[in-house]
């Protein structure tokens, strides 16, 4: 039997007995940030495509609760931070190599381009706003004119900003639970459907509803598939690997992540859809609710998780 | 020059030693520390094998700490040393998760801290506090750049093994077996 003992004593406050560096405010701002990307992935796309007039959930509606998304998300991430006051520096220096600092970034560019983009559309939505200061107005016309590069600029963002949030994650190799390339595009394909789920819940014409249904139920589809091929990664790979994954196929984890990620969060709302689909009346709130569910706590267990996963030697 | 460290693990006997020293010496909050010692035990009585290791952070010279923060205040010094400045760290946590050694936790008052290898007392030529205090002499510290050194002379002789090496850190704490 092999029996190995920290003699000396170590219980450092937060990486002892078992890391436990990042608390709620991580999984909550990976899950904001994620569905603000997916929104405005969708916004930008639909209106690069000209679908102004199909698609006014996607386009103009939804992208106004990203601007407070990703405040909240800004937030999130500042209680986590243990140095506060010194948050700033984060804007002294570009770090290509650090996931982390193309995060701060990216969240830079997309929450500003966030707002202008939803006041820009303002006028549209709310009949009779105006703004106080003429200067606004100018400003307002100027950005309208421009919108079409501005959308160019928010959809290489979202998509950075989608996927960044799996690779923070997948970057680091001593927890061998996140050191998997599958996390960058299942967390894309998470914000891609949990974004959808707001678009739909948002939409007035049964269209637009439908068509979102049908991306949600894609996207899944390729969380799905995504999952199936990270475990079987997984348990092709490196003991420390297997281990991580055992967490899941059997260990403390099975029953939260197969119950409320996989059950819950993903076929459930899947099998609505293509009920939906097949002409059968859903309420679209409970879909909707249950694959944002579904999106909160892949995020937050996928956070833990990887955190009790670890070396051993 | 390239700073690294030798345990002989034949000759440690756990009296923990360079814990209290290290503590002393860095003002190491209470509760914490920097270094911390590890005992094996393998077999079945009679049948026995024990390894003691003094640990610590292995100052990679390819860190995965200095590798993913986000403002720089990771970051190699003197002689390869992983040295954070607490002024540029803003407590995100992303090296702490990095280290498959856990050999990082955060300081009390927000930044990271770690092991320095004493880098105040390294400049001015002496030994870290843990290599000056041990009983047993059997810390070795010195640069594995310069073939004359003790730690290159003892590295030569004695066979070693280094800490989860498949995590591609290349870390630089050498354990004698």
């Amino acid at each position: 039997m092999k029996e190995e003992l920290i003699i000396s004593g170590r219980m450092n406050p937060m990486v002892d007995p078992v890391l436990n560096i990042w608390h709620w405010q991580i999984p909550l701002y990976l899950f904001l940030g994620g569905v603000a990307a997916g929104i405005l992935f969708f916004a930008s796309l639909y209106f690069i495509m000209g679908r102004e007039k199909k698609y006014p959930a996607a386009i103009k509606w939804a992208p106004l609760l990203t601007p407070f998304l990703l405040v909240l998300g800004l937030a999130a991430l500042f209680l986590d931070l243990n140095h506060k006051t010194f948050f700033w520096q984060l804007y002294l220096t570009i770090r290509l190599e650090s996931p982390m600092s193309w995060g701060a970034w990216t969240l830079m560019v997309i929450t500003p381009l966030s707002i202008i983009w939803s006041a820009t559309w303002l006028k549209e939505l709310i009949p009779g706003w105006h703004w106080k200061y003429p200067f606004l107005d100018q400003w307002e016309a100027w950005f309208i004119r421009h919108r079409l590069i501005l959308a160019w600029i928010m959809l290489i963002s979202a998509v950075i900003l989608g996927v960044y949030t799996g690779i923070l994650l997948s970057a680091f190799n001593a927890r061998p639970l996140w050191n998997t390339s599958i996390l960058g595009p299942l967390f894309f394909a998470s914000s891609l459907s949990t974004g959808a789920a707001v678009i739909m819940l948002m939409a007035k014409s049964h269209l637009e509803r439908n068509i979102f249904s049908r991306i949600d139920l894609m996207m899944i589809g390729i969380e799905l598939f995504l999952i199936v091929h990270m475990f079987m990664g997984f348990q092709a790979s490196t003991q420390v690997q297997i281990d991580a994954a055992n967490m899941f196929l059997g260990g403390p984890y099975t029953e939260v992540f197969w119950i409320f990620v996989v059950f819950i969060g993903l076929l459930v709302p899947a099998i609505l859809e293509a009920l939906e689909l097949l002409g059968y009346k859903i309420p679209i709130i409970i879909t909707s609710t249950l694959v944002l569910t579904g999106g909160l706590f892949l995020r937050f267990i996928i956070v833990y998780a990887g955190q009790a996963s670890r070396y051993l030697y | 020059m390239r700073f690294a460290m030798a345990i002989d693990t034949k000759k440690c006997v756990g009296c923990s030693d360079c814990v209290v020293a290290c503590q002393t010496e860095n003002n190491v909050p209470i509760g914490y520390c920097r270094d911390w010692v590890v005992e094996v035990n393998d077999g079945t009585y009679p049948q026995l094998v024990m390894e003691i290791r003094s640990e610590r952070c292995n100052h990679c010279s390819n860190s995965p700490c200095v590798r993913c923060c986000p403002t720089g205040a990771s970051h190699y010094d003197y002689g390869g040393i992983v040295l954070v400045t607490p002024h540029k760290c803003i407590g995100c946590g992303a090296c702490i998760a990095s280290c498959p050694y856990d050999a990082r936790y955060p300081h009390p008052k927000g930044y990271v801290d770690k092991c320095t290898f004493c880098v105040h007392r390294v400049k001015e030529g002496l030994p870290p506090a843990c290599v000056a205090v041990c009983p047993t002499k059997c810390l070795y510290f010195g640069d594995t750049d310069d073939p004359r050194s003790e730690i290159s002379l003892v590295l030569k002789k004695r066979k070693y093994k280094r800490l989860i090496p498949e995590a591609g850190t290349n870390p630089n704490l050498y354990f004698l077996i």
